[in-house]
């Protein structure tokens, strides 16, 4: 049974004269254990996808669904409440900018003990405190945090930005999510750093089953920690496939030309060669091409492009454009349902 | 042969005030010697806390430096001529978007440098800022528009034509290509190897990607703490690296993607 189910997902942000879609029929889908990669450059509508998919979407946007399963409930049909109670004991989110997200009036110790669900303590209620002092210590040294009285005391501005990172991972773990979705765990940081923190998400993906949703806009940097990646431009969905797939013969030009101009994916060019790579820019979501996006910019783009590809599906390979490249010899099917 | 761009014993120093019998002295630089030639790139890598940024800001002027000198063209740069420093060296920001002042038109921020720096008469600096534009992949007209009229790969075109249009030697990149999403990375990785070529610029590049590096620079420096740890020639200090800092720091790099790994 797969853990997410998504169909056809498409946000929309409500305007006075026309609606504005930011995301358009996006499908994700993924299984129990996994680590998936959401890679889309900005504008890409791939950190909404994760808001919305929380819930913590406010009143300008409006989101549909054809489908949208958890655990094979579906989620359309429950009530807000419910829907909100379920969502937010199995899922956590950790954001952009962990400096940011936490509050920088409150130290560490308050924040993380507010995050400790009381469902989870037992005993009576003098026994409480000191069992929160506990989890949080334990939450501590889960993430790597060694010395927890000293981070426990400081506040947010006083720690660097890879030790809030790991503040924030901590609290996402206190409720034991079975998803987590990690929002550019790593953006702007060391190298150093960055490393500690992949290495730290994939053990807890190992030790405790939990899937990881593992969202950036550069697909060379995650790849060595995906199972399984989606991409996605300007709103559309593009391609989805196992690492292997997606970086060895990725079937959409977008993901071609994102491989092609990683100079680390690509050691045997020439050092101060030219790199290949796609010309103009991202368009703005106010000027929207039709059809495919990616239009304008596609070294393979026909007439029939001016109409939106609909999904077709190579052997779980999926890809959503009219002219992929290496085209295969079995006959292109569309996307059966239930397929992932 | 004189080299284009050599530094000599550059280092960095800042004193505590607030000790009045025990001074105390943090070094944040220590004595640094390197040359870059025309045509090349310098890359700098290290740690967070490494000095990277004040070496950057040293040679652009921003900051004063404890001692050494700066020689360009084998002439020695003085610490109070700054305008013989803003002609000649330049330097491209992180988030090209709050470098632009976004009360000023394109052609107004490209003409202050102008107007600072040459003699050029109100016509002329106007022709040089068009050419300068489109030099960068940007069309003339762009120089009437405002800073948020354009996307974040367009803003870093802008800032690259201010850094170019005073036809500078040197220019210093400080992760002038992180902020960037990557079609549009290398779309200006191409530009800057273009323009190196056409202009003869030298370029010191200081970056966390090591697969840009690897295909940008001619040669590296490893900093830890303050200290040159390695130098060489890219290629070579990237296949056997020496020094205890980069091994670690390419072994996390090879945590970012290691594509024989995927593929196999």
């Amino acid at each position: 049974m797969n853990l997410l189910d998504i169909r056809n997902l498409s946000i929309e942000l409500i305007h006075d004269d026309q609606n504005i879609l930011a995301v358009d029929k996006v499908s994700l889908c993924m299984k129990e254990g996994e680590v998936r990669g959401l890679v889309g450059e900005s504008g890409s509508g791939k950190s909404l996808l994760a808001q919305a998919l929380v819930g913590v979407l406010d009143d300008k946007w409006r989101v549909h669904a054809d489908r949208f399963h958890w655990r094979g409930i579906d989620l359309l049909r429950l009530s807000i409440e419910e829907r909100k109670a379920l969502l937010s004991r199995d899922i956590a989110m950790i954001f952009q900018e962990p400096m940011a997200c936490l509050d920088p009036t409150t130290s560490i110790g308050e924040q993380l003990t507010e995050a400790i669900d009381s469902g989870q303590l037992s005993g009576f209620f003098w026994q409480r405190k000191q069992q929160r002092q506990l989890a949080v210590t334990k939450l501590l040294h889960k993430v790597g945090i060694k010395d927890h009285s000293t981070c426990l005391r400081s506040y947010p501005h006083q720690l660097t930005e890879a030790f809030c990172q790991r503040v924030m991972i901590a609290m996402a773990l206190a409720r034991r999510p079975i998803l987590l979705i990690a929002d550019e765990p790593t953006a702007a940081m060391e190298i150093t750093n960055e490393g500690q923190i992949f290495r730290l998400l994939a053990s807890l993906n190992q030790l405790k089953n939990m899937s990881i949703l593992l969202i950036s806009h550069d697909i060379e940097n995650i790849t060595h920690w995906t199972n399984t990646i989606t991409v996605m431009y300007s709103g559309q969905f593009v391609e989805a496939g196992t690492t292997t797939q997606i970086f060895s013969k990725p079937l959409h030009p977008y993901t071609r030309a994102l491989v092609d101009s990683s100079p680390s994916a690509n050691l045997h060019l020439p050092a101060k060669s030219r790199l290949k790579t796609l010309p103009g820019s991202i368009p703005i979501l106010q000027h929207l091409p039709i059809g495919c996006r990616l239009g304008p910019r596609c070294p393979r783009a026909q007439q029939a492009c001016v109409k939106a590809p609909s999904v077709t599906n190579f052997h779980g390979h999926k890809v959503s454009c009219h002219f992929p490249l290496t085209p295969l010899k079995m006959p292109s099917k569309k996307a059966t349902k239930g397929s992932c | 042969m004189s080299e284009l761009f050599e530094v000599k014993d550059l280092s960095k120093s800042y004193r505590h005030k607030n000790y009045w019998f025990n001074k105390k002295t943090t070094t944040v630089l220590a004595p640094i010697s390197f040359s870059v030639e025309a045509h090349q790139t310098l890359a700098i890598i290290g740690d967070t806390g490494s000095g990277k940024s004040t070496l950057a800001k040293l040679l652009v002027g921003a900051e004063s430096a404890s001692s050494g000198a700066i020689y360009l063209n084998g002439e020695a740069l003085k610490s109070t001529s700054y305008k013989q420093r803003c002609q000649h060296i330049r330097m491209i920001f992180q988030d090209s978007g709050t470098t632009l002042n976004p009360s000023l038109t394109i052609l107004q921020l490209l003409d202050e440098p102008l107007k600072l720096n040459t003699p050029f008469n109100e016509m002329k600096r106007k022709e040089l800022i068009r050419t300068t534009l489109q030099k960068v992949g940007l069309l003339g007209d762009h120089m009437n528009f405002y800073p948020h009229m354009f996307s974040g790969g367009q803003k870093q075109r802008i800032s690259l034509a201010r850094a170019i249009i005073l036809e500078p030697q040197v220019i210093i990149l400080d992760e002038a290509l992180a902020s960037l999403d990557p079609s549009l990375r290398s779309q200006m990785i191409n530009l800057l190897l273009d323009l190196q070529q056409q202009m003869g610029l030298a370029y010191i590049l200081i970056s966390h990607n090591l697969g840009i590096i690897r295909h940008f620079s001619d040669n590296i420096m490893v900093l830890s703490k303050g200290e040159v740890v390695e130098s060489g020639i890219t290629r070579e200090v990237m296949n056997k690296p020496q020094h205890k800092v980069t091994q670690k720091l390419l072994r996390n790099q090879s945590f970012q993607l290691n594509p024989k790994k995927v593929l196999s």
